[in-house]
Formats: C-alpha cells, sequence, structure tokens
C-alpha cells in the first residue's frame, strides 16, 4: 500500500521554523503570500503567520476580472482568521492591456500573463514593505511543470515545496484551514470553469502516488506499472516530469571561464548568515 | 567513576568562524557554570555545514598558535571539550575535523573517513577522506570519536571497541528527512536505533550530539543522545531546538553491564583478522 500520511506536527514544526529562520537570517521580518483563496496559498500563509506573527504577513489578493467571487470570499475567510495585513490588487488593468493588444492570444498566454503580473505586484510589495514573497507551489504541480515560470513559481522561499498536494491537504486540516477550501476542487482560476484535475486529466490523488514510487521511492516505470498503474498514466507522467524539468532550475550559462556561476562557483543562499 | 556531560546541539552561522567561536566560548562557561566535566559540539560547529566553496576558506589548525584555538584550549584547562572544524594540513588538504582538547593541549583530532557524496550529500567533492580510526586515553578513560557518516558504517565504531574505546562520541550535523506519518522524521530513527545497538553490541556508552537549525532548505533535528553499555536511552536532547544538555553518567556501569554481558572478552578478533584477510585476498568487491 502506498501510504502518503504525514506527521502534520512535525511538518508544522519544522516549516514554521523554515520561515522564521529564513527569513530572519536574510534581515528582514516580514512575508508577503499572494493569497488566491485556494488550499496551497491558505496554507503558506498560515504558516507564514504562525512562524512571524500575524503582523508581519502581507496576504495580497490579486483578482482578474474573471476570477471567481469565491476565491476572493475564501482569501478574505484566511485573512479574517489569522488576522493577518491584508490588501486587494485587482490585476485587470495590468494585463488587458496586452490582451488587447494580441487579441488572439489563447488562454494559456492570457493565463500566464496573469500568473506574471501576479509575480510583479507581489516582487513590488515584497520591496514596498521590505517582506520576502512565500511561495505557494506544491510538490506534485513543480514536478509536474504545472505553474508558469517566472509568475506564480517565483518566490524568495516556499515551504510546502516538498509536500504532495495530498499531503498539503492533510495539513490544511491540522491548520484548520476552512472546510469550504479544503473541499473545493483545486483550479488555478485563471479562466471559467477551469480545474487542476480537468486541465491534467488525472486526480491529484492518483498522480501523488504515482509520483511518490516515481520520484522518493525510485520505482522505474515498468516496476510503476507492476505495482498497478497503468503503463499510458505511467508513461505520460514521466514524460511530463522530463519535459519541464527547465522550469526547476535556474537557466543555464554558457560555460567560459575557470569559475563559473552554477558549475564551480558553490555556494548556498544562507552563505555568511 | 562519575562524568558529567553537556550535550551542545547549536545551530551555526555558515562559514561565520569568529561568531561560533563567541557561541562556543559563551555555551563553555555555561556548561562550566553547570558543573561539566566534558562539553561536546556537533559536526563542523565552528563553521557550518553545507560549507562547498567555502571550505577552503574557514580552515583551521588545532594550536595553540591558531587564533580560533587559543582561546579554545585556554578554556579546555577546567573541562574537556570536542569541537567540530575543518582543518587544513600541511599539504594543504581539507578535512571535516572534530578535535578533543583538555587541560589545554590536543589530545586527539579525528578526520571524518567517509564522506557522504550520494543523495543530498557532496562531502566529498570538497573535502580529503580521513584515513585512521584511533581510539586515545583521557582523564575519563579511553575514548573513541567519530563523525556522521563514520558511524554509518560498522567498521569506525568496531575497531574503536577493539582499540579499548569504552566511550564512544559520535558528533553530526544530520539533515532532516523522511517525513512520514511517525512523530520522528525517518533519519533520526535510523540513528537512534543504530546508537542504541552499538551501545547494546559493544556494552559501551555511546553519545552523539547532533546540530539544529537550518541552512537553506535543509533542516538539522538535534535530538542528541546518551545511551548507556546496556542500551539503555539515558537521555534525549530535544529535536529541532538549541539546548544544552547535561548529564552525570557512572563510568562503573560498563563494570556491570560487561560482568553480565561479557562480550568484549569473548570477542574472536583473529578470527575476524583471519576471515577478513581471506576474503580481501580472494577479491571479493570490496572498496578502498
Amino acid at each position: 500500500m502506498i501510504d502518503l500520511t504525514i506527521n502534520t506536527d512535525l511538518a508544522r514544526k519544522i516549516l514554521t521554523g523554515f520561515i522564521h529562520t529564513e527569513i530572519t537570517r536574510a534581515g528582514f521580518s516580514r512575508a508577503v503570500v499572494g493569497l488566491s483563496g485556494g488550499l496551497d496559498s491558505s496554507v503558506s500563509c498560515t504558516l507564514a503567520a504562525e512562524a512571524l506573527g500575524p503582523q508581519n504577513v502581507l496576504a495580497v489578493r490579486m483578482p482578474y476580472r474573471t476570477s471567481s467571487a469565491d476565491s476572493l470570499e475564501h482569501a478574505q475567510m484566511v485573512i479574517d482568521a489569522l488576522g493577518v495585513q491584508s490588501l486587494t490588487v485587482p490585476i485587470t488593468e495590468m494585463v488587458e492591456p496586452l490582451f488587447d493588444r494580441f487579441p488572439d492570444m489563447n488562454q494559456v498566454r492570457r493565463g500566464n500573463a496573469m500568473a506574471r503580473a501576479r509575480m510583479i505586484v507581489l516582487y513590488d510589495q515584497s520591496e514596498a514593505k521590505r517582506g520576502l514573497v512565500v511561495g505557494t507551489g506544491n510538490k506534485t504541480e513543480i514536478l509536474l511543470g504545472y505553474t508558469t515560470l517566472y509568475g506564480d513559481s517565483a518566490n524568495a522561499l516556499n515551504p510546502i515545496g516538498d509536500l504532495y498536494k495530498t499531503q498539503v491537504r492533510q495539513l490544511a486540516h491540522a491548520l484548520q484551514i476552512p472546510e469550504a477550501i479544503i473541499a473545493k476542487p483545486p483550479s488555478a482560476d485563471l479562466w471559467l470553469g477551469q480545474t487542476d484535475e480537468g486541465e491534467l486529466g488525472f486526480t491529484y490523488e492518483e498522480v501523488d502516488k504515482l509520483l511518490y514510487l516515481l520520484v522518493d521511492l525510485r520505482y522505474t516505470p515498468e516496476d510503476c506499472v507492476q505495482a498497478g498503474f497503468s503503463e499510458s498514466f505511467v508513461h505520460q507522467v514521466v514524460e511530463r516530469v522530463r519535459r519541464y524539468h527547465f522550469k526547476r532550475i535556474l537557466p543555464p550559462i554558457a560555460k567560459l571561464s575557470n569559475r563559473t556561476v552554477g558549475y564551480d562557483f558553490l555556494y548556498l543562499r544562507d552563505w555568511g548568515t | 567513576m562519575k562524568l558529567k556531560m553537556a550535550l551542545a546541539q547549536i545551530n551555526t552561522r555558515l562559514g561565520d568562524v569568529p561568531a561560533n567561536l563567541d557561541k562556543h566560548l559563551s555555551l563553555i562557561q555555561e556548561a562550566r557554570a553547570g558543573g561539566a566535566d566534558l562539553l561536546i559540539f556537533p559536526e563542523l560547529s565552528l563553521t557550518g555545514y553545507v560549507l562547498q566553496d567555502l571550505a577552503t576558506s574557514v580552515a583551521h589548525q588545532p594550536v595553540p598558535e591558531d587564533p580560533i584555538f587559543q582561546p579554545l584550549l585556554e578554556a579546555s584547562r577546567d573541562l574537556d571539550i570536542v569541537v567540530g572544524f575543518v582543518e587544513e594540513d600541511h599539504r594543504h588538504r581539507f578535512y571535516i575535523a572534530s578535535a578533543y582538547l583538555s587541560q589545554g593541549r590536543v589530545l586527539h583530532v579525528h578526520h571524518k573517513v567517509y564522506l557522504p557524496t550520494y543523495g543530498l550529500f557532496d562531502e566529498g567533492r570538497f573535502f580529503a577522506w580521513g584515513d585512521s580510526v584511533r581510539a586515545f586515553d583521557t582523564r575519563f578513560g579511553r575514548i573513541g570519536l567519530l563523525i556522521c557518516e563514520d558511524f554509518w558504517h560498522a567498521s569506525p565504531p568496531y575497531l574503536l571497541w577493539l582499540d579499548g574505546a569504552d566511550l564512544m562520541i559520535y558528533t553530526s550535523a544530520s539533515p532532516g528527512r523522511g517525513l512520514r506519518a511517525e512523530p520522528q522524521l525517518e533519519s533520526a530513527r535510523w540513528v537512534e536505533h543504530i546508537n542504541r545497538a552499538y551501545a547494546s553490541l559493544f556494552t559501551d556508552f555511546i553519545v552523539h550530539v547532533n546540530r539544529v537549525g537550518y541552512e537553506d532548505g535543509l533542516n538539522f533535528w538535534g535530538g542528541s543522545t546518551v545511551f548507556d553499555p546496556s542500551g539503555e536511552l539515558l537521555i534525549k536532547g530535544p529535536y529541532h531546538q538549541e539546548a544544552l544538555t547535561l548529564l552525570e553518567v557512572d563510568l562503573n556501569q560498563l563494570h556491570r553491564t560487561r560482568a553480565l554481558l561479557p562480550l568484549l572478552r569473548d570477542e574472536r578478533t583473529a578470527l575476524v583478522m583471519r576471515e577478513m584477510t581471506r576474503i580481501l585476498n580472494e577479491g571479493r568487491p570490496v572498496n578502498r
């Protein structure tokens, strides 16, 4: 049996310690979180509030014209429950001039532009409020590349990036995130009716188990088929993980000298702190 | 004979040796005030762990002329101290090292002999491999020092046991990993299991001191332990928090355990040597 159960007390302790340490050692005391009203950002925001105190967390709601009303409302529930600082910055006026310039833009281009507009708002608030942007991407979406590069993937530190979506859900229960947020279908809410599972073509429940075998337990694709996953599903996921690897690493620098950033100039970000 | 130990599971500043020295000196004062005879700091306690290209710029030599070791040696006049550091030898090789300081002198330096270079670890890229495992005499009896991956292999503890160590001191900078349903990380459970096993198999005192804090995304889990020669857990430091844990152990437990369980007396070292020689001569795929 594939068991993705985590000890949520231990996760909470390690992750709040991580947020507190990594923000304060960089000389900051505050966090900025893009709060969509979905599960992942609610969990990141709650962890940040616990780590730094709610007065030191700025939750930013960034609706687009077509964003669901539920999203805004759910984000407000989290803001009220935690007592964090909040700000609402609609991105409609930021992105529509671009959409008007390219009327044939498809949903993906529009969605990417929206995700990157939100990144601009968050990083502007990061400078304005002297707070670091706390990421909200989970391990499932990072591995599947189900994210916009330099958009929702952009952050200064990510507390939940090593938790599969179904594990984030466990943590959300422990953090007492409102049930309405935990229960609704995950969605990037970039266009009407979009859901993660609809777009990906499989459920998080299924794919998390497969990724756990492939990534954490180092099963070969053949082992995964033996374990009961369909060959086409395994192939699709393996290929997705490979194809989107570029979203997980810094762009390669062409090596010319004897010492090159990324290859043989190696320091942690926490260097000297 | 009683020995009061102090386990200093500290956080460190990555690559900032003077700042880490200050923390050592203040904990030495605290341990001294608590009546400790022996104070143990974790692996690379003077430098931090994921040093990468910092490795060559944080190195020191455990000699009285060294500005970092001078105050530590001075402080060791009334309590013994184990510190972790990077040693640069006279041929300019860099080792992950632990030094045992006592009464103003360096009694022993251990160079880490197993450098994990797999998974999240990359030590073999930056450090030279230590090449000896030796026990040494102290005012509390004969002691052995190992560093983290050294005791993930069974042979270094076994060698120290045969070399006369009744008290083994293991130090770590162990990154926490393996979050499951249990209240401890897999890495913590594994280390505790084998420390208990070594205490039981060797009828020795096994002390483990592990650091805490974070370096980028890595967490270090602390949970320093002392097991007695019967394999009983005597004390455990908290997980993920800095702590100075003090404990007085009764070294006469060695007498009592070994009177009941003469594993050391009955160990057949000549047989081990004979079979080891045969295995190596037969060209079995054994490394290094």
